[in-house]
């Protein structure tokens, strides 16, 4: 843990603060159907004709229930887009590389994946979507996922600050204005940024390049009909084989990976994701993107304080995510600057740390502060292969996505996610003092508090369920890379990720089979769908109540009481839920590691 | 039923519009400022010798096997810097396979480095990368194959090692990510030494 990546560390954390009141300023204008922001030139005559083909009415607001009914058909309708886009590519344009057609089980997965924020992928992005099906068919969801997410917290946002009403805005308004006015300027900005470092953006098919020295690969001998030949015992016969070129991947990459990051999807265009150099290829680019995961998120919970005019509340809970991921980052880096005894033992430096799966570049510190951010946030990129990390290495972004991706988490759903604990951490506070707990001013009662446990034992049951149905099913160990409590891992993870709308992955697990896409596909829904509506209910509920006006026993939700109230009561529910499997996971697998035990 | 009907165009309509602004304009914006603004790193930073040949790409590694070679970490892209297949090995810390990968890659690196067998090993050179294509290694890494490279061109070693250092990208500001030395380049770079 050396002294330059403490600076680089600091100076994460100080511009992170530095840019969340700029950023959370800007979400009330955007926010706000009536605010103004510089790209009004631009975008407001867009802005009027996309409502007028919408058919919607931008001065109209909806109630909880047409705002959820609006969010969920607009998620249906480009669900199906993408779906019909992914099974016909063969028959569209901008396909160079004449790639086929996705299987329905695939498509589906792909399809939900992009639609809830998760960008789980199945695929190998470089041999499977042509330019279009990126460009277009996963695109969209990088956007619409987003903006939904945003609208979704500015929904809740209203209910907390609002008093008296039935109506917490309008759905369409906030996922237009979110797009136009504000992830597509920072995009075009970003995006080209990311070109200047060397990310890719053009149209040319694959570049064929002549190696400097040919290799000689050993590959399967193929009959006549497409088979493996079999040898009398059995097995492929292999043939050597000489290769001269490397085929280079090609395609609008820059414009992808902007929304990628800043709208916390995280979906790689191609398989190794943020750790490819042409998705990746510089410290600084490394750094942007980091940033750029928690830009958002961060901002909104500014846009919190601003709303219910309590600024202390927003950086309350902004400092208790700051808390939260500072502790996963230094266990993290600890655990990969520490590296693997056994590989040590075998003669590797110590010094070095473990980079198996790790690029030079980026080196240990930087892969781990990846790692932690993009599962606080529910981004899913990974620059490091996590299941590559030391057993506690890969432990942080595993119980980060567990504790709901409420460490800044993901665009919008982040600051919703934590407002449940929030609501929690209040009702647990009334009881402690025996008063009736209040939130800003508004009685929490037994609706809300059902409401927010119901968000919650979904994200518990869909993670444990599917998990343990696949860890006895044939189907489910059929997948997996590694054996031992490694494999465990890579299951839970699996399902943790999906159901958390995360999208990361122990990748080593083959989750491509018609098994695992289905029940990943239904996890996402779950998570997504199922999380928002009770929430919805419960901004819903919020709007209609009176404000009472404080007094001395009110409990206050800014300070250090709230904010150990608030860790306490995520640590707790995390603990609760999860430390049973994952002591059978990661944690046994530390101390299995430590006694050089292999698998 | 109105409400339902007027909701379903609201989801098609702005579908549509999305798909138009988002995944057409915007893309195509970017394509056109970055050709105009950074053509060459916009379509792969890509390396031509001076047939006018593309031998590759500064960002993308290749496998080397040869002593007169600087060698690249190991790969699990494919057969080896496959391109098409990027990805990790995903083994685990407590992997079998991947104990015995590294015990194999330690003892030839220090048969082929001319090392003593309880020489320490740099990490880099022995682990693969997590997109397998990863175009550096180490500065340590360079130096121990430096020796090997010099032996087989018969170049003075402060040759190649002022090659290493020319072809060595620092940390951004200086205190950005790690540096590390660029393979394919310096390979090229020693080869055109070589005349060839």
């Amino acid at each position: 843990m050396r002294s330059i990546d403490w600076l680089q560390l600091g100076l994460f954390v100080a511009i992170l603060a530095l840019i969340t009141k700029p950023m959370g300023l800007f979400l009330g204008q955007v926010l706000d159907p009536k605010g103004r922001t510089w790209f009004d030139p631009v975008f407001k005559p867009l802005e009027k004709i996309t409502y007028r083909l919408m058919g919607v009415n931008a001065e109209r607001e909806q109630d909880w229930k047409q705002y959820a009914i609006a969010m969920l058909l607009f998620s249906a309708v480009s669900c199906i887009f993408t779906y019909a886009i992914l099974r016909l590519q063969n028959h569209l344009p901008l396909n160079p590389q004449g790639f086929g057609a996705l299987s329905p089980d695939l498509a589906f997965n792909t399809a939900v994946s992009f639609t809830t924020n998760t960008n789980w992928q199945s695929y190998t992005g470089e041999a499977t979507m042509s330019y279009l099906s990126q460009m277009v068919a996963l695109v969209i969801h990088n956007f619409g996922s987003a903006a939904t997410g945003i609208a979704l917290a500015a929904a809740l946002v209203r209910g907390i600050a609002r008093h008296s009403v039935a109506t917490l805005g309008n759905f369409w308004v906030d996922l237009i204005r979110t797009t136009y006015y504000l992830l597509l300027p920072l995009c075009v900005v970003f995006a080209l940024v990311l070109v200047s470092q060397g990310i890719i953006q053009n149209f040319n098919p694959y570049t064929k390049a002549k190696l400097l020295e040919p290799m000689t690969i050993s590959v399967a001998e193929i009959d006549a009909n497409g088979k493996p030949v079999l040898d009398k015992a059995g097995n492929p016969v292999m043939q050597n084989q000489i290769v001269t070129d490397q085929t280079i991947v090609q395609g609008p990459v820059a414009s992808q990976i902007a929304i990628k990051m800043l709208g916390t999807n995280g979906g790689g265009y191609v398989n190794a994701n943020a750790a490819h150099p042409f998705e990746n290829p510089t410290p600084l680019s490394n750094f942007l993107q980091m940033l750029s995961i928690f830009a958002i998120g961060s901002g909104l919970t500014y846009y919190l304080g601003r709303m219910t005019k309590n600024q202390g509340h927003g950086w309350s809970i902004w400092t208790a995510m700051m808390i939260l991921f500072l502790g996963g980052a230094l266990l993290c880096w600890w655990s990969e600057a520490k590296g693997n005894p056994i590989h040590q033992q075998l003669g590797i430096a110590a010094a070095d740390g473990n980079m198996e799966g790790k690029e030079v570049r980026f080196g240990i510190f930087n892969s781990a502060l990846f790692a932690t951010v993009t599962t606080d946030a529910s981004c899913g990129a990974v620059n490091a292969m996590h299941d590559s990390f030391t057993p506690l290495g890969g432990f942080v972004p595993l119980f980060n996505i567990q504790l709901g991706e409420i460490i800044i988490g993901g665009v919008g759903a982040g600051l919703y996610g934590m407002l449940v604990f929030v609501v929690l951490a209040v009702f647990i506070a009334g009881l402690m003092v025996g008063r009736t707990p209040e939130y800003l001013g508004k009685k929490i009662q037994s609706f809300e508090v059902k409401m927010a446990m119901l968000s919650l034992l979904i994200l518990c049951l869909t993670i444990l369920g599917f998990a343990a149905w696949a860890s006895v099913s044939q189907w489910g160990l059929t997948g997996l890379n590694n054996n031992g409590p490694h494999g465990l891992s890579e299951i839970l993870y699996a399902y943790s990720s999906c159901v958390g709308n995360n999208g990361s992955a122990f990748a080593g697990l083959s989750a491509n089979t018609p098994w695992y896409n289905t029940t990943l596909g239904i996890a996402m829904l779950f998570g997504r769908f199922l999380m928002i509506v009770p929430i919805m209910a419960l901004a819903g509920a919020l709007a209609a109540k009176k404000i009472s006006p404080a007094s001395g026993g009110t409990f206050p939700v800014s300070g250090g009481t709230f904010v150990i109230l608030l860790l306490g009561t995520v640590l707790l529910v995390g603990a609760l839920n999860f430390l049973p499997c994952l002591a059978l996971g990661p944690i046994v697998e530390h101390f299995l590691m430590l006694q050089g035990k292999l698998f | 039923m109105k409400f339902f009907f007027n909701e379903i165009r609201g989801a098609v309509m702005s579908t549509l519009m999305m798909a138009i602004v988002c995944c057409g304009i915007y893309p195509l914006v970017v394509f056109g400022l970055g050709q105009v603004l950074f053509h060459d790193k916009a379509n792969g930073s890509l390396l031509v010798d001076k047939d006018g040949t593309i031998r590759g790409s500064r960002l993308l590694g290749q496998q080397f096997t040869l002593d007169k070679y600087f060698q690249s970490r190991p790969s699990a892209a494919g057969n080896g810097y496959d391109a098409t297949s990027s990805g990790g090995s995903n083994l685990g810390p407590t992997s079998s396979n991947l104990v015995a990968a590294i015990t194999q890659r330690i003892s030839d690196y220090r048969s082929q480095n001319n090392l003593a067998t309880n020489a320490l090993v740099p990490a880099d050179a022995v682990t693969a990368s997590g997109s397998g294509l990863d175009p550096h290694i180490s500065l340590r890494n360079a130096d121990l194959q430096a020796p090997r490279v010099a032996k087989a061109r018969n170049l003075p070693l402060e040759k190649v090692q002022s090659l290493v250092r020319a072809n060595t990208d620092p940390a951004d500001f200086g205190i950005l990510g790690e540096p590390g030395v660029n393979v394919l380049a310096l390979n090229l770079a020693l080869d055109a030494l070589a005349g060839k």
